[in-house]
């Protein structure tokens, strides 16, 4: 307690891995483990994810529905529901302090002041009978020592900065006054009020209308450029992806199955489901031709397993075109097979060779 | 074909409706059984508020010469055996009455809220005791309950409000917890969570205030009844002591003695209480169908 310089409420800080995250190295989550207790048996909805985010980037965290991406977002706030969920392995490093050996109430100060989340549905995501300004208000209130009225007038700088028009007068409205695309930008002014260093986006333009959705992305690729907020963006739109991403996770079944830079990652996918949904989405450019051989869209075939009964090998192996026996019987390893460029997947170099785009 | 007169079809549906004024005249066209009950709600509270401007009689004071006075002359209403003028007691009972009513009700919702709201909030074995709780009061009738209370914790007016808002308490519980119930699973609950506030802040913060609607509905309809039952338990001699008048106890003094020799000792003190509690039912009512959109017609 004498001669330490660095303030350090964990003492778990030293226990890290490497040597304590250096430079810019603003979020590091290692190999964390969130499973559910349930009637049904076990389910580990996120499985061994290591991920680390830079200062000012975006990550987008991919998958379909289900495959974990929203609980490692939940996680990453620690509000997974209490029974039945638990974080049962991993660290959650953020500037330097493990957020899974904070109390409750250090962890309620990290939550909206040092990580930030957008819900999926800003209809409902807002409280109907209070104001959207006393809505914004609360949350600086809630942790900075300002007076209401100081506040209320940081709710008005906040609209302004999503770029709600008038907002002098929007602070004073309902949410029911607002259109859904206002009300995201509320949700966000909400979330960005004191100014979190980290902001997830959970599906933020799942609710909205197509046109919106540009906009709200456009707002919030602009607003991380000006505040310099890491955020991580959880999609399973690729479009969405391919607009704001810097570095692209893929999940699948509560693991993490591939990892790149965004251009790597749509241009040379090592992982077959990652080429399985890159495959999916339609391609006007591939359209044009008639006499093309492939104008149809290509599907993955089947379902997500139910996480209680994952199979002994590769969980996507049951859908994948490529699976050997290898890949029922043995998970593959999580391999650099490229510099910066992850991937699980025993025929890694099968994906990449037969590639029909391009 | 039938012309359209699109405002006047507006104007029925309520558009136009701006300010308080033309939100009131728009209440009253829409109900109004409902705006009778609040005029006679109304007309209770300036009658109990400005009883002294409206009697030169002390409701208190008793005159041997004018007992059993007949309605009319110098005792608008007549006089009790004591020689109390009836119309003073009236419009004292009033007030009695409303301190009573309003103030059982507002002490029973808040404390069935705060019940209602923790037990539904935050659930597990402080709910279920809290549910077996309000499950036992709530198999007893509610004057019973009443009477209990009031016998055991003595004649006065502040035990008389206790007594009628004890056995309230359930009844809101359960509402203001199964909205709770309902509530608490909400994603703006959940969003509130993740701004890092507390527990006990999102429940009174964000939960409570969306309970409101019911809550008033509720109020609004356990008032005629709190009148009642403070009119049966004086009447039952275990409400309001003498001397204050009380409409349930003028009943009971006067009923087996007089009814037949005095008829006006009864009939007043009755229509006061069918009165108070016809207005703020049909009140209640309005309220009701106007905060709950699903039960419009």
């Amino acid at each position: 307690m004498t001669a330490t310089t660095a303030p350090t409420l964990s003492p778990s800080t030293a226990a890290a891995p490497t040597k304590a995250p250096a430079g810019d190295v603003l979020l590091d989550v290692v190999n964390l483990q969130t499973y559910f207790f349930t009637r049904q048996g076990l389910v580990k909805a996120v499985d061994g994810v290591s991920f680390q985010l830079k200062r000012g980037e975006t990550l987008a965290i991919v998958g379909e529905s289900g495959c974990g991406k929203s609980i490692t977002a939940l996680s990453l706030l620690r509000l997974i529901p209490d029974p039945p969920g638990r974080i049962v392995g991993g660290s959650i490093t953020l500037d330097g302090r493990n957020l899974i050996d904070l109390s409750e109430e250090e962890m309620r100060r990290v939550r909206g002041n040092d990580i930030s989340m957008i819900f999926q549905e800003p209809m409902t995501s807002l409280n109907p009978v209070m104001t959207i300004g006393d809505q914004i208000a609360e949350v600086v209130r809630l942790h900075q020592s300002v007076s209401k009225a100081e506040a209320l007038k940081k709710a008005e700088d906040m609209l302004r900065i999503v770029r709600i028009p008038v907002p002098e007068q929007r602070v004073k409205e309902y949410p029911h006054q607002l259109s859904g695309g206002m009300r995201q930008r509320a949700m966000i002014a909400i979330a960005l009020a004191c100014s979190p260093k980290v902001l997830i986006a959970d599906e933020p333009t799942t609710a909205l209308d197509v046109t919106i959705q540009a906009q709200i992305l456009d707002l919030i690729v602009n607003l991380q450029k000006t505040l310099g907020t890491a955020v991580i963006l959880i999609t399973h739109d690729l479009g969405v992806v391919a607009e704001t991403a810097e570095r692209v996770i893929v999940m699948y079944a509560g693991r993490k199955v591939e990892e790149a830079g965004v251009v790597e990652l749509f241009g040379n996918p090592l992982h077959p489901y990652t080429k399985g949904l890159l495959n999916s989405i339609p391609r006007l450019d591939l359209m044009r031709g008639v006499e093309e051989a492939a104008p149809r869209l290509q599907e993955i075939p089947g379902i997500v397993p139910a996480l209680t009964s994952l199979p002994k090998g590769c969980a996507f192996a049951p859908r994948c075109p490529l699976a050997e026996d290898k890949c029922q019987s043995e998970y593959p390893p999580y391999l650099e097979k490229s510099p910066g460029h992850w991937a699980a997947c025993w025929r890694s170099d099968a994906v990449s060779g037969g590639r029909n785009h391009g | 074909m039938a012309v359209i007169d699109h405002n006047a079809e507006l104007n029925k549906a309520g558009a136009n409706v701006t300010g308080t004024w033309s939100s009131f005249k728009y209440f009253c066209r829409r109900y109004p059984l409902g705006a009778a009950g609040g005029v006679i709600c109304i007309l209770f509270v300036l009658i109990a508020l400005f009883a002294p401007l409206l009697t030169g009689y002390d409701p208190t004071s008793t005159n041997a010469r004018s007992s059993l006075a007949k309605p009319g002359g110098a005792h608008l209403l007549g006089a009790d055996f004591m020689g109390r003028d009836m119309w003073a007691r009236i419009i004292y009972g009033a007030r009695i009455s409303l301190i009573v009513g309003i103030g059982s009700t507002v002490l029973g919702c808040l404390l069935g809220v705060i019940v209602g709201l923790t037990s539904g909030y935050f659930g597990g074995w402080y709910d279920l005791i809290v549910q077996r709780l309000s499950d036992i009061m709530q198999s007893l009738p509610l004057l019973v309950m009443a009477l209990v209370m009031a016998a055991s914790l003595g004649p006065s007016m502040t035990n008389t409000i206790i007594a009628i808002a004890i056995p309230t308490i359930p009844s809101v519980a359960r509402v203001i917890r199964s909205n709770t119930l309902q509530l608490r699973e909400m994603p703006y609950v959940e969003a509130a969570r993740a701004v890092g506030m507390t527990e006990i802040q999102i429940a009174f913060r964000h939960v409570l205030p969306n309970t409101m609607a019911p809550l008033i509905v509720l109020g609004t309809a356990k008032l005629g009844s709190a009148i009642l039952t403070e009119a049966s338990l004086s009447f039952l001699g275990l409400g309001i002591p003498e001397p204050h008048p009380s409409w349930g106890r003028m009943l009971s003094e006067s009923a087996a003695e007089y009814v037949r020799t005095a008829p006006w000792l009864v009939i007043f003190p009755g229509i006061a209480i069918s009165l108070a509690v016809f207005g703020s039912n049909l009140l209640g009512d309005a309220v009701r169908d106007m905060l709950d959109p699903r039960q419009r017609t």
